[in-house]
């Protein structure tokens, strides 16, 4: 069972690590989940869940997961922008947790955007011309 | 919505939604299966008009469209069992959602992954509100409380990656420990 103490030891083990990468927040890569009611239905948790435990298992220390509201293209839910510094945004498009763990390990620790499940990469196919 | 889990991942978004400083979630599971879930936030609140709103599929402060089904779909899933939702609020001090689930009814969605909910809504919000979140039913009671956490933890963000692996467990564990196998 986790307890409160278990928290005094990694507040120890990890404080000084902690300040060492203070000093450096330009590299902070962003994750976010779109979870509104549309987002959720969709399966939006266990991706975002996916997002947390492979960069937490990866070590990812300057990686942000965080939740926001409808991102407006509700038929492509699951969705998730990531922001790398210096390279904008990309939006993924209809997630799932392998998806996720995937995005991880191509598009944030080896650089590599994962460009058929961007948004529009289906857009030839599917959805129609001029289409947001 | 599959599960209540995730109607209460939905609907702690309003509180998160409205500003508040502080989320009190509480689930209680009385003997004869009945689950109350009370969420209490103290953000900007509601006016009684926006609250007539809030009930209806189509009352949304979005502008992105005009549907708003998070709370009509929580309200459908907890009469369809002969429970209710209901919400007081006022504006300027906060919202208070009590909804009631009689889980040993036929058209009772299952609990769902709630420990998964409990670490998703801290984790995902880590500049939003604080969260205190308290289950209890016979078998004992638990609480997770962000402030808390943050107090044992001094200095260290939550967003560490142990500190992460740290509340997802005990977010689960504390679920197996109070609901067992009760819900799912």
């Amino acid at each position: 069972m986790k307890t409160l103490a278990d928290l005094e030891e990694i507040r120890k083990r990890t404080l000084e690590r902690i300040n060492l990468r203070k000093e450096d927040k330009d590299d902070e890569v962003r994750i976010v989940v779109g979870m509104a009611t549309c987002g959720i239905a969709a399966g939006a948790r266990p991706v975002m869940m996916s997002f947390m435990t492979e960069s937490s298992k990866r070590h990812l220390t300057n990686v942000t997961v965080s939740q926001t509201g409808c991102i407006g293209m509700c038929r492509y839910e699951p969705m998730a922008d990531v922001f790398v510094p210096g390279q904008g945004k990309v939006t993924y498009v209809n997630l799932d947790e392998a998806k996720a763990r995937r995005i991880v390990s191509d598009h944030i620790v080896n650089g590599q955007p994962v460009v058929e499940l961007m948004i529009g990469a289906d857009r030839d196919k599917t959805v129609g011309k001029g289409e947001e | 919505m599959r599960d209540l889990s995730l109607h209460l991942m939905d609907l702690a978004q309003n509180s998160i939604q409205a500003g508040a400083m502080l989320v009190g979630i509480t689930l209680k599971l009385d003997g004869e299966g009945k689950l109350d879930l009370t969420i209490q936030d103290d953000g900007c609140g509601m006016s009684p008009e926006t609250l007539r709103l809030a009930h209806s599929p189509f009352g949304t402060h979005r502008r992105t469209r005009k549907v708003g089904m998070g709370i009509p779909l929580a309200e459908y899933n907890a009469s369809a069992t002969g429970g209710a939702l209901e919400i007081k609020s006022i504006p300027g001090q906060g919202t208070e959602l009590a909804a009631t689930y009689y889980t040993r009814h036929i058209d009772c969605p299952p609990l769902g992954n709630l420990g998964e909910t409990m670490a998703a809504l801290i984790l995902a919000n880590l500049d939003g509100p604080d969260f205190r979140i308290s289950l209890q039913s016979p078998l004992g009671q638990g609480i997770l409380d962000t402030q808390e956490i943050r107090k044992s933890l001094g200095d260290v963000p939550l967003n560490t990656p142990e500190v992460m692996t740290w509340i997802i467990q005990a977010a689960l564990d504390k679920t197996r420990e109070i609901f067992g196998g009760e819900l799912q």
